[in-house]
């Protein structure tokens, strides 16, 4: 045992959560769960979605009042009614999904609620951006207190979102999911300063679905399972796989099972594509792929290297300026999302919340927001509600959307991870000659992912194509036929997907390769 | 849950109609009115007889339950329809133009008007649509400008010659008796207003015809769809524009229906204008009464018919009449409690309910 983790064994308790319940109706969201995090400790929360984390994070912060339960915070017991309450006691929590104001700088959204005056009125903004500054420098935080929130990286914003925590005087930070929307970069950054931050003496306990950042990161996981406390640990004694199976409960297949076979057709062609970006620079420059019938096409890269762009244009929410795209030997260049679902495109956005749901309504209407007009869902213009919710219901069986029973529930109250089920169950369940996945496995637990990978492999088996791009390297290896590597708008490199190692994907998406053409 | 949410609903817009009550008090007090007297009146007033009952619930509530429901409507779509005053005139000079000029006998006549009210209305809503969608002008900004481009056109129509009625009057003809809808001589005498007209069932059917196209329609889905979230909706391939259109459009007509049915139960005829007549701006303030629910809309339109027809009328027990000022005090506190009602409602949840979601 080294010194500084004998140090944080023996520091003072920072919170203590004890058999907490919090019901909702007569769903037990939390169901006796404990946790105890040390001064000084980065404590991890692992558990399948909807197990509970961001419901007992949010009893932490004062957003939800526990059903039963205690809560005492460096040793004394509290009763934390509300997020005023929590900032008070020196709890900041950063949310799954970022709370940012977006036409307003860094400072501004950070002060924003407690605007240091000058007088009556007057805002002291020379203050509030020399102190954003000096905070952002001590940590290593690296934010630009000037700079517009609707011109900055995602990465970023989290670490905005963190200053703003910080701001307020958090000794002990909550973060729900921070690396969920991070390109691996970011991620060992964000790593790199949450360890800044536990050597200043603060406390962060972090939510992940991501075990290999739990061993790189945590002292101690505690692992809930659908609501149910199961066990704390120290992350030094387990594997990634003992984590796994504790928190699933059963054991849980990292491979993916894929047989080789023959390809198919050519069923998505581009050649030649050239767009632009939101600042109207060339971002896809004369770019070529192909995806065949029975064919998994991962695509490696960068982000901003135009991915984000090609996939847009693919899916009609963008106009390329120039090239060729035939789907299916069809010409499918600069068509409608409409026309392009109805050529055999479907897509799992990388954006679930802003493209891919409706969080204001339920799950059966989600399920069907591009059917809704198909028999037997309608007749007439007259939707018939009860296949709709049959429809539902099977669905949410197959792809274990929880819980269970959630169908008429409104797709803003599930959990994030369930979220990504429901578009997953829905664009899968659409069997379209082409299905294009963006990140669909961001935010799922092990156990869920594992069922993802097994639904897009059954799409290739059946003869369908499959274009996936991912930031995760590890998943583009172990689903794809073949990797293309994707650098500054361009394809690179094409590798067989069983030959591709991570060194050399790494090197060629750093525009280390060879180049073509 | 949703049952939870309309409850909620309930309880704040009751809160806010008791807190406007309870200003207009204070206002009457300092004023020097009894406000208990005043009420009173108020109360009694509405429910006197059944003509009192006809005027507050038929000729004065028709218009507003249009004019809410249009507004209703485009809130649920995600538009604020703040063009319906507009669209009141448009519908209210087309009654007029085929009223008092297509001959044709009633069976014909009728529909007819009702149609021009409508196609009008579609007309009028529907273009500022267009216009968003085709240039990405602001609705809001079109559909100001576009109250005022009614409003002169109709002072410019009614004074024209042919139109006016002539003899330095400043209205129009008036509509053919083939036109009119009042249905006063169905009753026996004085037993209701004098212009008692059956749009109130026209009303009431489209307010039933909304709730079906909101609730139970591929269209109300995919035009909510829209209104909640455009991104998602544009994705999953509806045709984001073409909602806001349709939605602009039926909208419109609801607008421009409310302004035919008066012309052809209540007024006859189209007068010059001094100032914007606020039927349609009124329906804001119906519709947020109403929880822009369609239901809620028909009470909420009810109430505010019965308001404007108490507060013409409010007189103290010995006999000084009550400015109808008060009644305009009230309503509009009530608009203000019900807009700030979020904020008790979050205050609510903070202290332990429930809270929005991660
Ligand atoms: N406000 C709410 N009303 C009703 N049910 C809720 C509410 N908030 C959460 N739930 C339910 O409680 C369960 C736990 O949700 P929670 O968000 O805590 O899960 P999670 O562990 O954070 O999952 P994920 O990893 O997917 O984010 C879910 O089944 C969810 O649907
Ligand atoms: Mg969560």
């Amino acid at each position: 045992m080294s010194e500084s983790e004998r140090i944080k064994k023996d520091a003072p308790i920072a919170v203590e959560m004890k058999n907490i319940v919090k019901m909702f109706g007569s769903f037990r969201a939390n169901d006796g769960v404990n946790l105890t995090v040390r001064k000084g400790e980065i404590h991890a929360i692992l558990g399948e979605n909807g197990a509970g984390k961001s419901t007992l994070m949010n009893i932490l912060y004062g957003l939800y009042q526990p059903t039963s339960g205690t809560i005492a915070i460096n040793g004394k017991q509290v009763k934390i009614d509300g997020p005023n309450k929590a900032i008070e006691l020196g709890i900041g929590m950063v949310h799954q999904h970022f709370m940012l104001v977006q036409p307003f700088t860094v400072t501004e959204n950070i002060i924003l609620g407690m605007e240091p005056m000058k007088s009556v009125g007057r805002v002291n903004m020379k203050a509030a951006r020399a102190k954003v500054q000096e905070i952002s420098e001590r940590y290593g935080l690296n934010v630009n207190p000037d700079a517009k929130i609707e011109d900055i990286s995602v990465g970023m914003q989290q670490r905005a979102e963190i200053l703003k925590v910080l701001y307020r005087g958090a000794d002990i930070l909550i973060l729900d999911e921070p690396t969920s929307s991070l390109t691996p970069q970011e991620i060992v950054e964000l790593i790199h300063i949450m360890h800044n931050l536990t050597k200043e003496g603060k406390t962060i306990i972090i939510i992940t679905h991501k075990l290999k950042e739990i061993k790189e990161s945590a002292d101690k996981c505690t692992i809930i399972r659908q609501g149910k406390y199961i066990d704390t640990v120290d992350v030094a004694d387990v594997s990634e796989h003992d984590l796994a199976s504790m928190m699933v409960g059963r054991n849980v297949e990292f491979v993916v099972d894929k047989k080789e076979h023959e390809f198919g057709d050519v069923a998505l062609k581009i050649e030649g594509l050239y767009a632009k970006d939101y600042r109207n620079i060339d971002v896809v420059r004369g770019l070529d792929l192909q995806v065949r019938r029975g064919e998994i096409v991962g695509i490696a890269g960068i982000d901003g290297n135009g991915q984000t762009e090609l996939v847009e244009v693919l899916t009609g929410l963008r106009k390329a300026t120039q090239g060729k795209i035939t789907m299916n030997g069809k010409d499918a260049y600069n068509k409608t999302p409409r026309e392009l679902f109805d050529m055999g495109i479907s897509s799992i956005p990388a954006d679930r919340q802003k493209h891919g749901l409706v969080l204001d309504y339920s799950v059966e209407e989600n399920l069907l927001l591009q059917n809704i007009d198909n028999a037997p869902y309608s007749k007439h213009g007259a939707i018939n509600f009860k296949a709709m919710h049959e429809h539902a219901v099977e669905l949410t069986q197959k792809f274990d959307v929880r819980p269970s029973g959630c169908e008429g529930n409104p797709a803003g109250s599930l959990s994030g991870g369930n979220q990504q089920k429901v578009i997953i169950a829905r664009e899968v369940t659409n069997d379209k000659d082409l299905l294009i996945a963006v990140n669909p496995t961001r935010g799922l637990d092990v156990g869920a992912i594992e069922y993802v990978h097994r639904y897009i492999v059954d799409q290739r088996n059946k003869g369908k194509a499959v274009l996936l791009v991912s930031f995760e390297l590890d998943e583009v290896m172990s689903l794809s036929d073949r990797i293309d590597v994707i650098f500054e708008g361009k394809i690179v490199d094409s590798i067989p997907g069983s030959e591709a190692d991570e060194n050399q994907l790494g090197l060629l998406m750093a525009g280390g390769g060879k180049t073509h053409g | 849950m949703a049952k939870k949410l309309l409850k909620g609903n309930f309880i704040y817009t009751l809160f806010a109609i008791i807190v406007g009550f309870a200003v207009g008090a204070i206002a009457m007090g300092v004023a020097g009115y009894n406000p208990l007297e005043a009420y009173g009146s108020l109360f009694g007033v509405v429910f006197d007889t059944t003509k009192t009952m006809s005027y507050s619930f038929i000729e004065y509530a028709t218009p507003y339950i249009l004019t809410g429901l249009s507004v209703a409507f485009s809130f649920k779509t995600g538009i604020f329809n703040i063009g319906a005053e507009g669209q009141y005139v448009m519908g209210s000079v087309a009654a007029m133009l085929v009223g008092a000029f297509v001959p044709a006998p009633a069976v014909v006549l009728i529909p007819l008007c009702i149609l021009a009210s409508v196609a009008v209305g579609v007309l009028w809503g529907g273009l500022v649509g267009y216009l968003k969608v085709r240039f990405g002008s602001h609705e809001v900004l079109c559909m100001i400008m576009f109250n005022w481009i009614a409003y002169y056109l109709s002072n410019f129509l009614v004074l024209a010659d042919g139109i006016n009625v002539g003899g330095g009057k400043t209205w129009s003809h008036s509509i053919q008796d083939a036109a009119k809808i009042t249905i006063t001589d169905w009753f026996p005498k004085n037993a209701v207003s004098s212009r008692t007209h059956f749009g109130i069932v026209i009303a009431i059917l489209c307010v039933i015809a909304i709730y079906y196209i909101i609730n139970r329609t591929t269209l109300g889905y995919r035009l909510k769809a829209v209104g909640y979230n455009r991104s998602a909706a544009e994705y999953a391939g509806i045709n984001a524009n073409r909602c806001v259109i349709v939605s602009l459009a039926i909208s419109g007509a609801l607008a421009s229906l409310a302004g035919g049915l008066q012309v052809m139960g209540v007024t006859y005829k189209v007068t010059q204008f001094a100032a914007q007549e606020s039927y349609g701006f009124n329906g804001i303030t119906v519709a947020l009464i109403g929880a822009t629910n369609p239901i809620g809309t028909l009470i909420a339109g009810w109430f505010f018919g019965a308001m404007k027809y108490a507060g013409t009328r409010m007189k103290l027990l010995d006999g000084t009449r009550v400015p109808k000022e008060i009644v305009d005090i009230i309503m509009g506190c009530i608009v203000f409690f019900i807009a700030i009602s979020n904020l008790f409602r979050a205050f609510v949840m903070n202290r332990g309910k429930k809270g929005g979601k991660a």
